[in-house]
């Protein structure tokens, strides 16, 4: 057993039973988990984003250490790799959005084993690309989706967003029975499945597994928790929509209320999200931000041709010609090599 | 090589890419022979006045530090954040994905989970969340922080210096973290303790002092070129005249000690002499050597920034006293890593220069305008372009020949394609090795960076052993017999590592290729190539 996940899921749980217990009939915590923690998250989430990308903005960067995947510009009969090694901005963007958008490094995933013979091989293995992608992708979606929520009226790509989303449907259509489930949004599924992959590689993949902090897994957790609840609200537990979304959007137009009605399983679905933006900043979920400002990629190649300037270059202590010649003249003079001052003129 | 040193198959049979057994903040650090470097030799930490230099040995138990030690890494730490975005950026996102894991050819080839660069990085991330974040401060070693004291920072040394910064999992990582960041900040941290290598703080005193990392002074420096242009007489019958600091030639060339000093570097050194005076002869080009900058790596680029700009000032300022038009670079790792990406930032301007032009075609080098260094490769593969050497490549036919992209000029710069061109103009057999270990996704021969030292000889060999065992698939599959390279470190490694792994292939460098193969006017029936290995056809 790991004490890394276990100490995770037990946080997890922990915390959607609280919220979950907390907004019970009697205990009455509904403002606190409906308004005060939602507000307080989305505080904590804006500031402290904002002050990690403005601290690692505040870091100078003296070099242009840009890694250089592909050839360089140089004889006009070597084609230039425009993209893995930019020598523009246009290039810089075209690598960084691919990077962003489309995880470009990681589709370069290889996997190393190691043979009899000896005989190394390294095979191209995307599932960690694959995974990567329908997380992200899934969690945006999902995202996006929210802003029904949050809108009235909903926008027109929100509604889109949904049919393409709820293209599937899960219904049995027979004269007896005529049963199904709401449009299936596949984001939701496709996110917790990716999660576990996430979650499962991390602990059957024995070098991952090593690595592997608790801050690895309590997100990971977190985001199951919510989908988890946010799948069972909609599909099983037919929470009350309307109430919930007078509630949300008292939130954005900062007339916050409680309406009657609402589950304590919406209130745990709350509270994990709003637990996830308070601990964002915080954690290596910055690399949401972070990826932005990456040094190796996000700058061009061509720092023979373009000077980057160091803010903080310093004078520094040197051997100079002069007293390398002070040292070595008479044996300079006896090689034959050349000399600025000849040994008798010396001091 | 040292003689206790483990066979390949004990070496391969010792390894095991699956950590077991208790965590790695549990596991603590074991020096081991064969795997480190002794200890800086305190009269050449003292020579370039850097701080706290005394004899002390890495398998004591006392490293005589400084009273306040944990003080000094703080503040260091606290500074390099600041001065640092890569530095910053690199111990905040990494979501520890374990992409890099088996990129790295120390830890494919040693299975020590803490040579995964996640892992390596980790060694650092785990002091930073608990001296700088929140998070670390609040959750302790369950936010994955822990403090600094004696045994982390004997981690720290042990595992710092097992990183050959070669950059190959920065290629991977889907945030592009570079590793060899990581380890040059680290190394910069240990350096203000006093806790350098002796193969990294001698070289950095000599070339401080003597200008270039062996130590050779002026006299022995034209004693050894003289070798060279004797050797060059006996084999191709012409006598070749190096100039040394001569004022106002047109370019400044600056090049490796190595290659003055050990083969087959000499090999290389040999063929920038034969080109060289090939084209003073057919085109009055007029290169110079120096004495005062005869040293093109850059091994304060492996103890700290400034160290770095210290030793690097020498190239510029040699080229301003002897007001040459430019600067050409010869073959070499990490030396064009710095003059890539450091050179004109720390010591540019260079106003001085002109933009480089090659006078004999009239090209332009539009890519090193501003730093006003072109790399020899670059520069040779623009003189074949334009048909200006008259080669004959059947000289190289006994060569079967593969070409290893060394880490730097690969991921630090880009010079892929210019190397290959060449060869295949001066050579008739050239094969790659597979793709998964060339051009961005090259291995790194496993003793850069500074640990191409004696004492460490199972690390470097188990370090080289991923590229060696792509030679060894070109050698099976096509016969190659010739690992090529553009790099002096890569000279000094792959012959040992090659008679470790694959003992049938031999290292050269590019020159040297270039000069077997370049009709020299006036030259004699040649017999032999700059080995003094018969040509083709010439066996008895």
């Amino acid at each position: 057993m790991n004490k890394n996940y276990m100490v995770s899921l037990i946080a997890v749980i922990t915390l959607f039973l609280i919220a979950y217990v907390g907004t019970q009939q009697g205990a009455g915590l509904q403002m606190v988990f409906g308004i005060i923690v939602p507000y307080l998250a989305i505080i904590l989430f804006i500031v402290g984003f904002a002050r990690r990308v403005m601290g690692w903005a505040r870091s100078a960067v003296p070099f242009r250490i840009t890694t250089t995947c592909g050839q360089q510009p140089s004889l006009p009969w070597f084609k230039q790799a425009k993209i893995d090694n930019p020598s523009c901005t246009l290039g810089v963007v075209a690598r960084m959005f691919l990077e962003i958008v489309c995880f470009r490094s990681l589709f370069r995933n290889t996997r190393m084993k190691l043979k009899g013979g000896p005989h190394l091989t390294y095979q191209l293995e995307l599932f960690l690309w694959i995974g990567a992608l329908a997380f992200h992708y899934a969690f945006f979606t999902v995202v996006l989706r929210h802003l029904r929520f949050f809108t009235e009226p909903v926008p027109f790509f929100v509604t889109i967003l949904e049919n393409v989303d709820g293209f599937m449907r899960m219904e049995v259509l027979y004269d007896a029975v005529q049963q199904g489930l709401p449009g299936v949004y596949m984001s939701g599924l496709v996110l917790l499945a990716a999660a576990l992959y996430l979650f499962l590689r991390r602990v059957m993949i024995p070098q991952v597994r090593y690595i592997s902090l608790a801050a690895d897994f309590f997100p990971l957790f977190l985001i199951m928790g919510i989908a988890l609840s946010g799948i069972f609200m909609r599909y099983l537990s037919k929470v009350d929509i309307v109430a919930i979304k007078e509630l949300t959007m008292g939130l954005v137009t900062f007339r916050p209320t409680i309406p009657e009605g609402i589950s304590g399983l919406f209130f745990a679905h709350l509270f994990l999200v709003s637990v996830l933006l308070a601990y964002f900043p915080f954690s290596k979920l910055m690399h949401l931000g972070g990826i932005f400002l990456s040094p190796t990629r996000n700058m061009t190649g061509n720092t023979r041709q373009v000077r980057h300037v160091n803010p903080w270059n310093y004078p520094v202590k040197v051997h100079t010609y002069e007293e390398y010649e002070d040292d070595f003249r008479e044996k300079m003079v006896e090689a034959g090599l050349p000399v600025v001052k000849m040994p008798e003129e010396q001091a | 090589m040292a003689d206790e040193l483990i066979t390949p198959d004990e070496l391969l049979s010792k390894i095991d890419h699956r950590p077991s057994g208790a965590g790695w903040m549990d596991t603590p650090v074991d020096i081991r022979k064969g795997m480190y470097c002794y200890a800086a030799n305190p009269k050449s930490v003292e020579t370039l006045g850097l701080p706290n230099a005394r004899a002390w040995n890495p398998l004591d138990d006392d490293w005589k530090l400084p009273e306040n030690w944990q003080q000094i890494i703080f503040e260091g730490f606290r500074e390099r954040l600041e001065k640092f975005r890569s530095f910053k950026v690199f111990m905040d996102i990494c979501v520890r994905c374990g992409a890099c894991a088996d990129k790295c050819h120390f830890f494919i080839g040693t299975g020590d989970p803490k040579n995964m660069p996640v892992l390596r990085a980790e060694l650092l991330r785990s002091v930073y969340r608990n001296d700088f974040t929140k998070m670390g401060k609040i959750l302790g070693r369950l936010g994955g922080a822990r403090p600094m004291t004696l045994d982390v920072l004997k981690e720290w040394w042990y595992y710092l210096f097992q990183c050959t910064e070669c950059r190959r999992c920065s290629v991977f990582c889907p945030y592009g973290i570079d590793t060899a960041e990581i380890t040059i900040m680290g190394r910069e941290l240990l350096n203000l303790l006093g806790l350098n290598i002796d193969w990294i703080a001698t070289p950095v005193s000599n070339c401080y002092m003597t200008g270039n990392h062996l130590g050779i002074q002026p006299h022995a420096f034209k004693d050894m070129l003289d070798f060279f242009v004797d050797d060059i007489e006996e084999i191709t019958g012409v006598q070749v005249k190096p100039a040394y600091m001569e004022k106002n030639a047109d370019i400044l060339f600056i090049t490796p000690s190595g290659d003055v000093f050990a083969d087959p570097g000499t090999y290389t050194c040999m063929g920038y002499m034969i080109l060289f005076h090939y084209l003073k002869e057919k085109y009055g080009l007029k290169i110079t050597w120096s004495t005062y900058a005869s040293e093109g790596g850059n091994f304060g680029f492996f103890t700290s920034h400034e160290t770095m700009k210290r030793l690097n000032s020498k190239m510029y300022a040699e080229a301003k006293r002897l007001g040459v038009k430019w600067i050409l670079g010869g073959e070499c790792g990490h030396m064009w890593r710095v003059i890539s990406q450091y050179m004109d930032t720390m010591n540019g301007p260079a106003d001085f220069l002109e933009e480089p032009v090659n006078p004999i075609t009239g090209t332009k080098f539009e890519n090193a305008k501003s730093t006003k260094m072109v790399h020899i490769a670059e520069f040779t593969a623009d003189l074949i372009k334009h048909g200006k050497l008259e080669l004959d490549p059947s000289r190289n036919d006994n060569k079967i020949i593969t070409f290893h992209d060394s880490c730097n000029p690969s991921r630090g710069m880009g010079l892929l394609d210019e190397p290959r061109y060449v060869i295949q103009n001066v050579a008739n057999n050239f094969y790659e090795m597979p793709a998964n270990t060339i051009r961005e996704q090259t291995f790194c021969c496993g003793s850069g960076a500074g640990l191409n030292a004696g004492e460490n000889m199972e690390l470097r060999m188990a370090g080289g052993f991923p590229r060696a065992n792509a030679v060894k698939y070109v050698h099976e599959t096509f016969g190659v017999n010739m690992l090529a390279c553009v790099c002096a470190i890569d000279r000094a490694a792959l012959p040992a590592s090659m008679e470790y792994w694959v003992p049938e292939v031999e290292v050269t460098g590019l020159h040297e290729l270039v000069a077997n193969a370049l009709i020299l006017p006036g030259e004699k029936d040649r017999e032999t190539d700059l080995r003094g290995e018969p040509l083709p056809g010439m066996e008895e």
